[in-house]
């Protein structure tokens, strides 16, 4: 499809990156002055794009399908000779959905944070840092080429990592935010790697010249850019073999889980897969291994999930699994854009639902993050209770909720991909629905049923409107965003300018489909058995050498530790060894040698006349005996 | 006359300064023992003049009596000075420019 010149209201679309913008800019330059009021302007600011994005949605619906793809250039970034840096946005199909999620849902999870950081003295600060990110996140999806696209994806890492490590007075949350952006700096150096190669082949980094090149560039080139800009997509959505960061990014405060590190940036590598669809169209073995990665991440993600006490490093597993179901959407191709991008939604919605449930609890319960000091909690937080209940039919994929109809399309189109690779894809995926049954049962159960196992000194209560209301209105997205975006296809019709269509189109109820529910059904009515049966012990049981694994996130941190750091370590030893007894022990001997003979000979220097006097002679005597022997 | 009675001379001279310099701590007398050596050298030069008929070696024995005179007007100014400041002029007390 070709993109024309934004015009009418469209022409206005900076507003949607200058509103975030300024509140940032006023909450973080403003100072304590503006402790008083900043949470309200921090909430204003996403509130107002999110309004601009719903007139931008509606302009858009008015176009015919094919004239949906429009251009507004900002200015010229960087205009040297034939290197050509614009700034410039794109607001198509693809990208008003991505803003209307991250204005959104963002907008709520501000809203639902003057509740949960009412306590912290530097709620400002933390509302600045939340503009700033949903103005970089805008940055990343409404760019028009890969180079602004690029430094909204690294305003977004700093932006997790300055959340992340928000009470940098623990030292837990300082290491895991360098361990998060250390993590994504290696998925950058893929991107940036993938950019420097656009320009260095095609000349060029808008969207529209890179996808008309790659069509007909040579598939090598688009090989080595798909398999590099899935290694930037592996660093920022957390999937193998760049996930181990996303377990310890829980150490932020729940809103920024909920928000980041579920619903909006960890789906920013889904969103790069499903704008270079081009790129992969043209590199089927990237698209396997686009999906081959998501695969696995599914199931990994799902055992983690399985094994964790800590109700938001389960959300965190979870989170890994559900964007494993949507790169795997992503590498089926046109079968699966549209599809991973409809989960992606329906996840944005049912996921912060949950994380901020969780937070909720954790509100209620000083901060109590283990599931098994909770249990026995419905009653006392009726709203929580309902809405987490809600999103929780929703990721497991109960029909009429949103996962049902969102996660079987993929299901179904991973079975379909033919051969082997179909029955290893579709069966992963089937098996995950299966596991996301049983943790999300295992944490329903062990926070909400059961017997009662607070501490002492926990008062759980209900949470303040400002933080249900939030809570409910994603409860009422869980609930019907999935059938609202599936049924009549209209999400697929939607995106088809940008993605194209689906080959074949299935009905609601599919094979495969029913075989996932089934499963889901039985894992779940396992989980029951586990969980809701036999009261859950305080304490967590030795567990099988599969659920102590889980534990340890799969051994994920320990492979980096002894493959990565530990090698890593012993080069830098062994460099500073050489550099120190090498280099400088060939330079310091030296000049040591020099030292110590220039003080000896300086001794010589007496201060005594006569002993000159008798050097003197001596060297006379000694000069003359030598002038004798030659001339004799 | 044979020249090998003066060089003896000059060279019994020359030893007796040299001696009495690296021996002697009163300034004055270090002075006095130079100027041996100096008119050591001098009369061998005169010596070897005389016995070669030339000038040469008086020409250089006067410069030698020049130098010297101009050396004992600094070195005596400057011994004076140091006994004024130290009341002494042996030159071992005057030892304080060394490593």
């Amino acid at each position: 499809m070709t993109t024309l010149a934004a015009t009418g209201v469209l022409r206005a679309s900076w507003l949607l990156l200058a509103f975030p913008i300024f509140g940032a800019a006023v909450l973080l330059l403003g100072g304590r002055r503006t402790d008083r009021w900043g949470h309200l302007l921090g909430c204003a600011m996403p509130l107002a794009s999110f309004a601009y994005g719903v007139i931008a949605f509606f302009t858009l619906l008015g176009y015919p399908a094919a004239e949906r793809s429009r251009d507004l250039h900002l200015y010229s970034w960087i205009p040297v000779g034939t290197f050509q840096a614009n700034i410039g946005i794109l607001l198509d199909p693809l990208s008003i959905c991505f803003v209307l999620l991250i204005t959104g849902v963002g907008s709520l999870i501000h809203i639902y944070s003057i509740g949960y950081m009412s306590h912290d003295t530097d709620r400002r600060r933390f509302f600045g840092y939340m503009n700033l990110f949903i103005a970089a996140m805008l940055l990343l999806v409404i760019a028009d080429n890969y180079l602004a696209l690029y430094a909204g994806w690294e305003g977004v890492g700093l932006a997790s990592y300055l959340l992340i490590g928000f009470w940098q007075f623990k030292p837990s949350a300082a290491v895991a935010a360098k361990k998060a952006f250390i993590a994504n700096r290696v998925g950058d150096a893929g991107l940036s790697l993938a950019i420097m190669l656009m320009f260095a082949e095609f000349g060029t980094f808008t969207f529209s010249g890179v996808f008309s090149s790659a069509k007909s560039g040579g598939s090598g080139v688009a090989l080595a850019l798909g398999l590099l800009l899935l290694l930037g997509a592996c660093g920022k959505s957390a999937q193998l073999p760049l996930q181990s960061w996303l377990l310890d990014a829980m150490e932020g405060p729940t809103p920024v889980s909920a928000l980041i590190h579920a619903a909006t940036m960890v789906t920013a590598g889904v969103y790069l897969m499903v704008r270079s669809n081009p790129i992969l169209a043209n590199a089927a073995d990237a698209r396997m291994a686009v999906a081959i990665v998501g695969a696995v991440t599914l199931l990994f993600g799902g055992i983690i999930a399985c094994a964790k006490d800590d109700i938001k490093k389960s959300l965190a597993g979870s989170t890994m699994s559900q964007i494993g179901y949507m790169m795997l959407g992503a590498g089926l191709g046109p079968a699966g854009y549209a599809f991973a991008i409809a989960q992606l939604l329906a996840h944005g919605f049912f996921k912060a639902g949950l994380f901020l449930g969780a937070g909720s609890v954790m509100h209620g319960m000083n901060d109590e993050v283990d599931m098994r000091r909770y249990g026995a909690l419905g009653r006392i937080m009726p709203i929580t209770s309902v809405t987490f209940g809600l999103a929780y039919l929703a990721i497991i994929g109960i029909p009429p909720f949103s996962g049902f109809f969102t996660k079987d399309p993929i299901i179904d189109a991973a079975w379909e991909s033919g051969g082997t690779s179909g029955w290893l894809l579709g069966g992963a995926a089937i098996i995950g629905a299966g596991i996301t049954a049983f943790y999300m049962t295992r944490m329903m159960l062990m926070t909400w049923a059961g017997n009662k196992r607070w501490e002492e000194h926990a008062h759980p209560h209900e949470s303040p409107a400002v933080m249900t209301w939030p809570m409910i209105i994603l409860a009422i997205g869980s609930v019907g965003a999935g059938a609202f975006l599936i049924i009549n296809d209209r999400l697929v019709d939607f995106l088809a300018p940008v993605v194209g269509l689906p080959p074949t189109l299935h009905g609601i109820w599919t094979g495969p489909g029913l075989v996932a529910l089934a499963l889901t059904l039985v894992a779940a009515a396992g989980a029951w058995a586990m969980y809701g049966r036999v009261p859950v012990p305080g304490t967590a049981p030795r567990g099988s050498v599969v659920t102590v694994a889980a534990r340890k996130d799969l051994y994920g941190d320990a492979f980096n530790e002894s493959v990565l750091m530990r090698p890593g370590q012993w080069l830098t030893r062994l460099s500073v060894y050489f550099d120190s007894r090498g280099v400088d022990g060939l330079v310091n001997t030296l000049a040591a040698t020099i030292g110590g003979t220039s003080g000896r000979l300086r001794r010589i220097q007496t201060g005594f006349v006569r002993s000159y006097a008798l050097s003197m002679l001596i060297g006379a005597v000694l000069l003359v005996a030598g002038l004798l022997v030659v001339r004799l | 006359m044979s020249p090998a009675h003066y060089v003896f001379l000059a060279t019994i001279l020359f030893v007796i300064g040299a001696v009495g310099v690296l021996v002697r701590r009163n300034a004055i007398v270090i002075f006095m023992c130079v100027e041996l050596m100096l008119n050591a050298c001098n009369l061998a030069f005169v010596a070897f003049a005389r016995m070669h008929g030339n000038l040469d070696g008086q020409v250089v024995a006067f410069f030698v009596m020049v130098v010297a005179a101009a050396e004992v007007v600094v070195g005596l100014a400057i011994l004076m000075a140091i006994y004024r400041a130290r009341k002494s002029a042996s030159v071992d007390d005057a030892n304080l420019l060394k490593y």
